[in-house]
């Protein structure tokens, strides 16, 4: 892989963004004409966009432009709000997830969610990233459960901050440890897909960047899909990025080229800062 | 004077008046508590918590029967209650919108306003008078049936306090969402829960009415459930209405044990609660 | 999967069930027992004077009396004072004082009515007849002051069910005071309110929660049984006097209900326990009405909650 470009550069570190045509990665979420309801109102009009496997990719969007709300339709995290309406299919491997029969217990298992504001629960740093280990019954054994837990820390990129307190509160720990923990404990069901809305918001720069780098890691064995509202951020991480507008897909591209020379203009106006 | 002293000395007169009434209010309190402990505290030996009522007329005795009687009650009263109760509440936390959740939420409300004595009633309508007899269980009943509203509306509350994104966060994991409720929503609420059924059976223990004709009182010590038994409540009631005097000190130290379990439930709680909420505020 | 969700609705849904069945089954229990006594005497049983069990005379007259009488003077008394305190804790009350103060209240309302009826015998009723002994003659010409002195009567009742409602009043009307929004008193602060100005404001803008409030605490006056059946002197006659010792519906049924010979007796009294069930009911509805009413408009559902909790306990 030659970085034939190093595409772009953040104020702390350089992370260098693969040039590979996109085409040659397979889809793995295969959205077609997505449309979502509140009630009447229509929060998401006719959405298609195909997500690509092992890349990260963000959507952007001035504050309620949709793109929270979409992100939650690919695990069906909209279903637990009442009086809303899906139209539309969405591809995941061959089954369309909005079908019928289809396990909605298993689908988030395989499409894993960090949100905007950590939500460790009020139990111990262990019990926090087993929990999904434990209710997916995906060990067999105590030590096979610590194995777990160790390496989604260390995917995490937590496990040696965290080490020697595995049974303290996962309250006590910082605002970005707590976020770390919340993506050790998604890693830990082993899902494909990693969906993570404005993980690093509520941070402080150091703990943005080592998010920031943590997805860049995560991509070999994932695909994420990132919400954010912070442009700087989606340069700096992300292969793809998707444009919304007051709930519809404006654009969507390689990332370099979505910043210097999008397609609408639109996408332009809000990347140059003349809207936001 | 001008309007703005006249508006000032009104609000001082207000002030002032606000005051007194906190102070008419205590005054009261300070009384009660005052008489309980000095009149009780001479009666209150082991021989209280140890023996059982003497002949009427005899001197000495104590009400040991009474206090079993009144741990059974509310134990037992707990076992029915405490389950009802809790997942009512977490019904109505849950479905909170729902037509269910407001009726079941006007019916708690409302059999907590049911006189207690009206509770009596009805408990010695369904199970007193088919078996013709007073016994424990009817006045299990009838105490469980009064701590059921507290309890759910307690779970409710606290409940509803757990942040919303506790539970996406455990759904998005895969949990359905009765495992979300039992094994993250409930265990964050839970010292809160644990407090409200504590101050319920506090509540309770001091419950007289609805005993009167459910579980009757004994002067034998008894814990069979098919058998009227002795309450520290009723205890007090015969003993404080009877023309003995020694009876009349035993209903003080009576009275003193129960607002000392009052008292230990009220200060738990607040110990309890200003736990809870320094491990929420994190 | 949903249906892997139905579960939980249907099984907590279930045990609501259940809490809604016991209310519905107390009022139909409560009607089923009390029809010998609905049937012979109709109406005119609420409207007869005379209760007299052994001659067979069952006018259940002096009872409501009794219960109104001193439900509402206890509640004149009480409202006012519970309503101070509740505004003195909110509004005036230096931070440092606060939780003890309301530790206070709260364990004036968790003390059993037991105990504060074998206060109300051995301390209260004494000083209420050394007050009545000690009462000028001028003013007992007064029909309120009629009667020999005997310290137990509605006078004491009346005192101590307004100390038990004090509590209890006082702690929901904080509630509803605390869901007044700040920008109600900063509002009046801003056009140069004294204190008193702009709790008033507050005040006008909580009036329907804190009537709501007061209704609850009358709701409670209604059904209180022990305390008062130990201080009221149990006599069914009907009087103004505060000195005459009278009779409430739930005196009554405490004192005669295990004594009751014979099934019209026994219906009669427990046709007195449907109506206090009946009227406790529709004034708890309505001052929970009057409070989510208040609560609702500002649309703060978490208040409402808050404040039925207290409510609750």
């Amino acid at each position: 892989m030659e970085p034939d470009a190093v595409a772009v550069q953040s104020p702390l570190r350089v992370i260098p963004v693969e040039r590979q045509p996109l085409g040659d990665r397979p889809v793995k979420i295969d959205v077609a004409a997505l449309s979502f309801y509140y009630g009447n109102q229509c929060a998401l009009d006719h959405i298609s966009i195909q997500i690509r496997s092992n890349l990260v990719t963000a959507f952007i969007g001035p504050s309620g432009c949709g793109k929270s709300t979409f992100l939650r339709t690919l695990n069906r995290m909209n279903d637990i709000i009442p009086g809303t309406r899906v139209e539309g299919r969405v591809r995941i491997g061959d089954r369309d997830i909005y079908g019928q029969d289809v396990d909605v217990v298993a689908l988030r298992r395989q499409v894993g969610m960090v949100f905007q504001k950590s939500n460790p629960f009020p139990k111990s740093i262990f019990d926090n990233v087993a929990y999904g280990v434990r209710i997916n019954g995906l060990a067999r054994t105590q030590s096979q459960l610590r194995a777990a837990v160790e390496k989604s820390l260390r995917a995490a990129a937590l496990w040696e901050e965290v080490k020697d307190r595995l049974h303290d509160s996962a309250l006590a720990l910082s605002g970005g440890q707590q976020q770390r923990l919340c993506i050790a404990r998604a890693l830990a069901v082993e899902p494909d897909v990693l969906l993570m809305d404005e993980p690093a918001s509520a941070l402080d720069p150091i703990a943005t960047q080592r998010i920031e780098e943590l997805i860049y890691r995560l991509k070999a064995d994932y695909t994420i899909v990132l919400v954010t509202h912070n442009m700087q951020q989606a340069a700096r991480v992300s292969d793809v990025t998707a444009f919304f507008w007051l709930g519809r897909l404006i654009e969507t591209d390689r990332t370099e080229k979505m910043f210097t020379s999008p397609r609408e203009k639109l996408t332009e106006d809000y990347v140059t800062g003349r809207f936001g | 004077m001008n309007r703005t002293a006249r508006r000032k000395l009104l609000s001082a007169v207000f002030v002032g008046a606000c005051t007194a009434c906190v102070l008419v209010a205590l005054i009261p309190l300070a009384l009660i508590l005052f008489f309980v402990v000095s009149q009780g505290i001479s009666a209150l030996n082991i021989e209280f918590f140890t023996h059982m009522p003497t002949p009427v007329g005899e001197p000495g005795g104590g009400m040991a029967n009474a206090i079993v009687g009144t741990l059974i009650l509310i134990g037992l009263g707990a076992v029915i209650a405490v389950p009802v109760g809790i997942l009512s509440g977490v019904y109505m936390a849950e479905y909170s919108g729902s037509r269910l959740a407001g009726a079941i939420r006007f019916a708690a409300d409302t059999l907590n306003g049911v006189p207690s004595i009206v509770i009596g009633i009805f408990v010695y309508g369904i199970a007193v008078l088919p078996f013709q007899q007073f016994s424990t269980l009817a006045g299990c009943v009838a105490l469980g049936t009064m701590m059921i509203p507290i309890i759910a509306r307690t779970t409710e509350e606290l409940l509803l306090l757990v942040p919303a994104t506790m539970r996406e966060g455990a759904l998005a994991l895969g949990a359905t969402r009765a495992r979300a409720v039992f094994t993250v929503i409930m265990p964050a609420a839970l010292p809160g829960i644990v407090t409200g059924v504590v101050l319920a059976l506090a509540r309770i223990a001091g419950e007289t009415a609805p005993l009167l004709f459910t579980a009757f009182n004994n002067r034998f010590f008894s814990t069979r459930l098919d058998q009227p038994i002795a309450s520290l409540t009723v205890q007090v009631y015969t003993y404080a209405i009877s023309p003995y005097e020694d009876w009349h000190r035993q209903a003080w130290a009576g009275a003193l044990v129960l607002v000392t379990i009052v008292l230990l439930c009220s200060v738990l709680s607040r110990f309890a609660t200003r736990r809870l909420e320094r491990m929420h505020a994190r | 999967m949903r249906s892997r969700d139905w579960g939980l609705r249907i099984g907590t849904g279930l045990f609501g069930l259940v809490l809604i069945a016991i209310v519905a089954a107390i009022g139909l229990e409560l009607s089923r027992q009390s029809t010998l006594s609905i049937q012979k005497f109709g109406i005119d049983f609420w409207r007869t004077q005379t209760w007299d069990p052994v001659a067979g005379e069952f006018g259940a007259f002096p009872f409501i009396w009794g219960t109104l009488y001193s439900s509402i003077l206890a509640l004149a008394l009480a409202a006012p004072i519970a309503v101070g305190i509740a505004i003195f804790i909110s509004e005036f009350c230096p931070t440092w004082l606060k939780q003890p103060l309301i530790f206070l209240t709260e364990l004036l309302a968790a003390i059993p009515s037991i105990v504060y009826g074998l206060w109300g015998i051995f301390v209260l009723v004494p000083a209420v007849r050394a007050l009545e002994v000690s009462m000028p003659a001028t003013l007992r010409q007064l029909p309120f002051f009629s009667g020999p002195p005997l310290g137990v009567g509605m006078l004491s009742a009346v005192l101590i069910l307004a100390i038990m409602i004090i509590p209890f009043t006082s702690s929901v009307s904080r509630e509803v005071l605390k869901a007044v929004p700040v920008a109600q008193r900063e509002a009046a602060y801003a056009l140069g309110a004294t204190r008193l100005e702009a709790i008033r404001a507050a005040l006008f803008y909580a009036r329907t929660g804190i009537v709501g409030a007061i209704m609850l605490g009358f709701g409670r006056a209604l059904g209180e049984t022990m305390a008062v059946t130990m201080v009221i002197g149990n006599n069914p006659q009907v009087s103004w006097s505060l000195f005459a010792p009278q009779y409430t519906m739930a005196a009554v049924i405490a004192n005669e209900f295990t004594e009751a010979a014979d099934d019209l007796y026994l219906h009669a009294l427990i046709e007195i326990g449907l109506v206090l069930f009946a009227i406790t009911l529709i004034v708890n509805s309505l001052s929970r009405l009057l409070i989510w009413s208040m609560a609702s408009t500002q649309r703060q559902s978490s208040a409402a909650v808050a404040i039925a909790g207290e409510a609750a306990a």
